[in-house]
């Protein structure tokens, strides 16, 4: 036995080193036929580090207190060495984490990844989703820009609006009357420290969930059930050690290059992944004249606006905000047909997954803009009764799911899976 | 075995018993925690009034002000505007500002004390946003040649007329609200505080 050997077998007795290598990765074995839409859970956890290891140097120099912050954030930019960049890289990665879970999330739409046995698995994703939401909240707020106060404004007072506690409950999250420097020390103190614990421990346990039921593949079909009689090991299926760390590895080096590139060359993404009015410092006297979230909130934003107030309230706007992030937890249970894959599914599903990712999107396009920017339709904003449509298909891709999904006509998985 | 019957009684009594005491002790030692992060003694004590200087306001001008770290705006309306805004009366949401937020005084045709002078909290009634003074009506405010003046929320495009009551069919539910407030003389209104006016 050699030195390293002996070392290894130390620790083995002691740790189970080798077993938990061989049980989740050399000898977890994952479906054969991953495509390109398997890259983004691991490029999801890749950002995730990205984000921790920028966001702690990003505390060195920062700091959380009204009167300082902006100016922090500009020392940051120009003085600290290398400054610039960590930050460029923190902002951008917030936009970047975003993307990549959504196309994450994509994949589990295309390919039925919520459904039986991994409801679970799902559920403790759309609670990562929910802590990222958090996440990027609470995190846009520290650079104390116009942007930041006006942001969080809204979205503090969106608690507000439930009826009888709302208002308590909003002061109680703002720690005063009005976003002050209260809010940002307590923000801070969620972004750098509660919401990052809880959000590896849903990722640790979203690991143990798939690793327990194994990973879904383009075809939907279980390759537990036919297992090679000599080894036990699905026949469907390849250690994810090599292979897939390899894959995964192409995946990264992709990713890089488009990260480092934004980085470089376009860290602002037109105003996109940094709002151009955040880099005046706040003015809780001055609302700037066309105020949006970041684009990875606006889907939801544009919800919020689309409604009206009803019976002298508007917690209605709210109430379908929340309901749209919500009902994602409810997907599993929706779903009713026979397959999970969408190669396998029939035209009803396919043309209501393409249409919801349209309405996505363009609730996503008019959430960045001002409501009056495509004119009016007799009273009423065309942006509004653009975004009013887009709700009702946002939330009949769900809420009739249970019926055209089960009578929808679909073709039989194979046995096997195909390449 | 009738032993351990009664043993498994006693063990699931003291399960829940130490369950609901051990319970019961960490609820209690979350309520400080949640209670810190109410507003502290001196965040509640920086409410004080605020003396605004209103000599300089020319009739159709506004100017904003800050009480509780919120803006105020103070608006002396001319006689058209006034005229305005009984003209808007079909127009806006609660014309009687029955639903909405105001002291007993002001709540009236104009909403406000005098009829020329405005006073408001700066505050959209629907998340929050500080809406722009759109004072002057016509095209020129970008609102449509109807516009009578007024206010817009550019955060999700709510209107205000010149009482700062909602339009009819926006986001804003209620009409923006009016502070507390008396004129210590002619030319000087105190805000956030109405006692003996």
């Amino acid at each position: 036995m050699s030195k390293a050997q002996a070392l290894l077998h130390w620790i083995d007795e002691r740790f189970p080193l080798t077993a938990l290598w061989k049980s989740q990765v050399s000898e977890y074995y994952a479906p054969k036929n991953f495509n390109f839409w398997y890259y983004f859970g691991s490029l999801a956890m890749f950002v995730l580090v990205i984000q921790i290891v920028s966001g702690i140097f990003l505390t060195m120099n920062y700091k959380p207190d009204a009167h300082q912050a902006f100016q922090s954030v500009e020392y940051i930019m120009r003085d600290v060495e290398g400054g610039w960049l960590i930050r460029y890289i923190h902002s951008t990665g917030a936009s970047m984490f975003f993307i990549v879970v959504y196309l994450h999330m994509l994949r589990g739409l295309l390919y039925g990844s919520y459904r039986k046995p991994r409801e679970l698995l799902w559920l403790f994703g759309v609670f990562i989703y929910l802590c990222m939401m958090a996440e990027g909240f609470f995190g846009y707020l520290l650079p104390w820009g116009q942007m930041s106060y006006w942001g969080a404004q809204v979205i503090v007072n969106l608690f507000g609006a439930i009826p009888i506690i709302g208002d308590d409950l909003a002061v109680w999250i703002r720690g005063d009357y009005v976003i002050s420097d209260a809010t940002l020390n307590r923000f801070f103190a969620f972004h750098v420290i509660a919401i990052p614990l809880v959000l590896l421990g849903l990722v640790v346990v979203h690991l143990m969930a798939l690793h327990e039921v194994g990973s879904n593949n383009p075809d939907g079909i279980e390759i537990k059930k036919r297992k090679d009689p000599a080894t036990g090991h699905p026949l469907d299926g390849i250690p994810f050690h090599p292979y897939y760390t390899i894959k995964d590895m192409v995946g990264v080096v992709v990713f890089l290059a488009v990260f480092s590139f934004i980085v470089f060359f376009a860290p602002e993404m037109g105003g996109y992944f940094l709002e151009y009015n955040n880099f005046i410092p706040a003015n809780p006297l001055q609302t700037p004249p066309h105020i949006a979230p970041v684009w990875y909130f606006t889907p939801y934003y544009a919800m919020l606006r689309a409604v009206p107030a009803f019976l002298h309230t508007q917690f209605w706007g709210v109430l379908v905000m929340g309901a749209a992030v919500l009902i994602f937890f409810f997907l599993p249970w929706l779903d009713r047909s026979p397959v999970k894959s969408i190669r396998y599914k029939g035209p009803y599903c396919k043309i209501a997954l393409v249409l919801f990712v349209i309405s996505f999107l363009v609730l996503g396009w008019l959430g960045t803009e001002p409501t009056d920017f495509l004119g009016s339709l007799g009273k009423t904003e065309m942006a509004v009764i653009l975004a009013r449509l887009f709700t009702l298909v946002y939330f009949a891709f769900f809420l009739l799911m249970p019926w055209y999904s089960r009578i929808d006509k679909t073709k039989p998985e194979p046995e096997r899976v195909t390449g | 075995m009738a032993e351990s019957k009664v043993e498994g009684g006693k063990r699931r009594f003291l399960l829940a018993a130490s369950s609901i005491g051990g319970g019961i002790a960490m609820v209690a030692t979350a309520v400080p925690f949640f209670a810190s992060m109410l507003p502290s003694a001196r965040a509640r004590a920086a409410g004080a009034p605020v003396d605004v200087d209103i000599s300089k306001v020319e009739p159709g001008m506004m100017i904003r002000s800050e009480w509780r770290g919120q803006p105020i705006f103070v608006v002396h309306r001319t006689p058209e505007m006034l005229k305005d805004v009984k003209e808007m009366d079909s127009k806006v949401a609660d014309p009687n500002s029955d639903a909405s937020v105001q002291p007993e005084y002001a709540k009236n045709e104009y909403r406000s004390r005098k009829p020329e002078y405005l006073v408001l909290l700066g505050i959209c009634t629907h998340l929050g946003c500080s809406p722009m003074g759109k004072l002057q009506a016509g095209a020129d405010s970008g609102l449509g040649a109807d516009w009578l003046g007024g206010f817009y929320c550019p955060c999700h495009g709510s209107k205000f007329d010149l009482a700062g009551r909602v339009f009819k069919d926006v986001p804003a539910p209620t009409n923006l609200r009016v502070p507390p407030y008396k004129f210590l003389s002619d030319t000087r209104l105190l805000i956030g505080d109405d006692k003996g006016a």
